[in-house]
């Protein structure tokens, strides 16, 4: 196992030194000290670990297709953009735009996250991104999403409503499931939400399982409430667009 | 991928609750962590409590493109204001800070025998003069106008500009900086962010698509837009309804970041009929757009993001200071574990006010 301080390293020499590991073949790497560098995990294609101390900066485990990242700290925007397979675990918040047009892998947050989470996810056949997210979510939560999983869970909170407004606004493929009930005035238009029937909560427990694990929760305390399920009202809403 | 210029701006603030006054260095070392959010055409810093022994006069900080530029303001400032000093904003020789123009600053007070005449407020006298000298004296800009604060700025990575004018030496109890990243105008000295007017300030992150609208309308209530970008229109809008409608903080942020009217609609019915009546009102205040902006004043700062948060932003506490930037990274980096660390919702504002604020703005 490689273990680099990061302090005060530019972004650019960072990664390089990561991506030198990686071609030597060294699969287990870990970040001290990480504060703000970019793009770290991006592209990387072997099944690394990477494991995180601090705060990285924004866009990590983009396009990453393999890499097992877990952070100790809060993640900034735009991580697991366009990520094709492996994992992402973080052990607090992530900010806007997490999960940007994920297409394969699981996204584990055990905290909060913040606007636009989830949003152009697209799934096929057996290949279907994962996002659970432990705490609240902003607004467009899974907006234009096209396939794959999203789950809010909701735990520990006060007052604050568990997602914002304009949920799945123009969402045509994937399931969203709320634990908790969900406003009509919430969602758009696309969007049908019922509660999860039993069919359903077998899917839920099946994809919580791991992520209770990672996080020490127990998964019927979990699985112990009532969860909404929304779907597209219809997959192809614009299938007929430029055929008349 | 090394020509690709990956960035968006990146703002810091951070005020010291209690007043104290601390030195450039924590601001600069915030901003230089997101150096990646600018690209060079721009970087600036507000910094409030810099001039304790001049407090009772308005710091004037001005560019010239030429001397002929400054013999024409000094000119005019001798006519309209009885000046206390002036001298050269004192800079240094910085590799990256080059075609700088001639820098100066004036502590000045408003001729009483005019003011009186006038039959304005001093505030307002000071205002009329800023808008003159920038609207009429080609190649002179007055870029600060503020009373024991100031700004500093240029074209340059913010870190640079910092450098440039030595902010390591002056001491404030709030600080703001900007990295600018210029997408639709200009990057000129004036272009950089802060843009001020008497004690605002405005670093913003993003860009106003309803500039032309709220142009209009800031022109209407005397203000020039002379900057030649959007963001100076903003600081109008704050001097306007803060100082001159006198409307209550939460107000104008309504007028700026109006709830949408879907969320009007399910609002009780006392605070409906008032989010309609600003909207109504105000219209034309209303910033659309992406943007996250930082408001600088005399009693501390409000941090602020567009109704759909189309722009980061993240909020700290400790004990002492309030943090605010466009990344937590920023923060981290010189408060390493803050009491309390969040990102404020779209429309949402934070309201950061030194312990004892005198004449508050909320």
């Amino acid at each position: 196992m490689n273990v680099i301080n990061s302090k005060g390293i530019y972004y650019r020499e960072l990664n390089k030194e990561i991506r030198k590991l990686v071609a030597r073949g060294t699969r287990e790497i870990t970040l001290e000290n990480v504060n703000g560098q970019r793009y770290i995990g991006d592209g990387i294609k072997e099944p690394v670990k990477i494991t995180i101390h601090g705060t990285p900066g924004n866009d990590m485990a983009a396009f990453a297709s393999g890499v097992e990242m877990t952070v100790y700290g809060n993640v900034q925007d735009g991580a697991a953009n366009t990520m094709g397979d492996g994992k992402l675990i973080v052990h607090g918040d992530a900010g806007d735009i997490l999960g940007y047009a994920m297409r394969g892998g699981q996204v584990y947050i055990k905290g909060s996250v913040g606007y636009r989470v989830g949003i152009h996810m697209k799934g096929y056949q057996e290949k279907q991104p994962v996002i659970i997210i432990g705490g609240t979510a902003g607004d467009f939560f899974g907006e234009y999403m096209a396939g794959g999983r999203l789950i809010l869970l909701g735990l520990n909170r006060e007052k604050e409503s568990i997602v914002g407004n304009h949920l799945g606004v123009g969402m045509h493929g994937g399931i969203i499931y709320i634990r908790d009930e969900v406003e009509e005035y919430k969602v758009g238009l696309e969007v049908n939400i019922s509660e999860a029937d039993e069919e359903d909560r077998k899917e839920i427990e099946k994809l919580l399982s791991g992520y209770c694990e990672e996080f020490g929760l127990d998964l019927e305390q979990v699985m112990d409430a009532k969860f909404s399920k929304l779907i597209p009202v219809s997959s192809r809403p614009y299938g007929n667009l430029y055929a008349y | 991928m090394d020509d690709k210029i990956m960035s968006g701006c990146g703002l810091s603030g951070i005020l010291n609750k209690k007043g104290k006054r601390f030195s450039g260095k924590d601001i600069i070392q915030s901003i230089a962590l997101m150096h990646d959010r600018s690209n060079g055409l721009g970087g600036g810093f507000a910094a409030y409590g810099i001039y304790p022994e001049h407090k009772e006069y308005y710091a004037l900080h001005l560019f010239y493109d030429h001397q002929k530029a400054r013999n024409k303001v000094e000119n005019t400032l001798e006519k309209y204001f009885s000046i206390k000093q002036r001298e050269e904003i004192p800079t240094r020789k910085v590799k990256n800070i080059s075609n700088q123009p001639l820098i100066w600053r004036y502590f000045v007070k408003p001729d009483p025998n005019q003011l009186e005449s006038r039959e304005l407020t001093e505030e307002e006298y000071v205002v009329e003069q800023v808008m003159n000298v920038n609207e009429n004296i080609a190649g002179a800009y007055i870029f600060s106008s503020g009373k024991n604060m100031g700004v500093f700025k240029g074209v340059g990575y913010p870190e640079d500009i910092a450098d440039f004018f030595m902010l390591e030496d002056y001491e404030a109890y709030l600080w703001t900086a900007h990295g600018r990243f210029p997408t639709n105008t200009p990057g000129w000295w004036g272009g950089a962010h802060p843009f001020t007017l008497l004690d605002w300030s405005i670093v913003h992150n993003g860009e106003i698509s309803s500039y032309g609208a709220n142009k209009r309308y800031i022109e209407m209530h005397g203000y020039k837009c002379t900057m030649m970008t959007d963001t100076e229109v903003i600081t109008y809008l704050f001097d306007l309804l803060i100082r001159k409608h006198k409307l209550p903080i939460e107000a104008v942020i309504q007028a700026i970041a109006s709830p949408l009217w879907s969320e009007i609609e399910r609002m009780e019915p006392q605070a409906q009929n008032i989010a309609k009546t600003i909207r109504t009102v105000y219209g034309s205040c209303l910033l659309n757009g992406p943007f996250s902006i930082i408001l600088g004043h005399s009693q501390g700062f409000i941090a602020l993001n567009d109704r759909i948060k189309l722009r980061p932003l993240v909020v700290a506490e400790d004990e002492e200071r309030m943090y605010v930037a466009s990344e937590e990274s920023a923060i981290r980096e010189v408060c390493p574990e803050p009491d309390k660390i969040w990102t404020p919702r779209g429309g949402e504002a934070v309201i950061a006010q030194l312990e004892n604020a005198g004449k508050g703005v909320v």
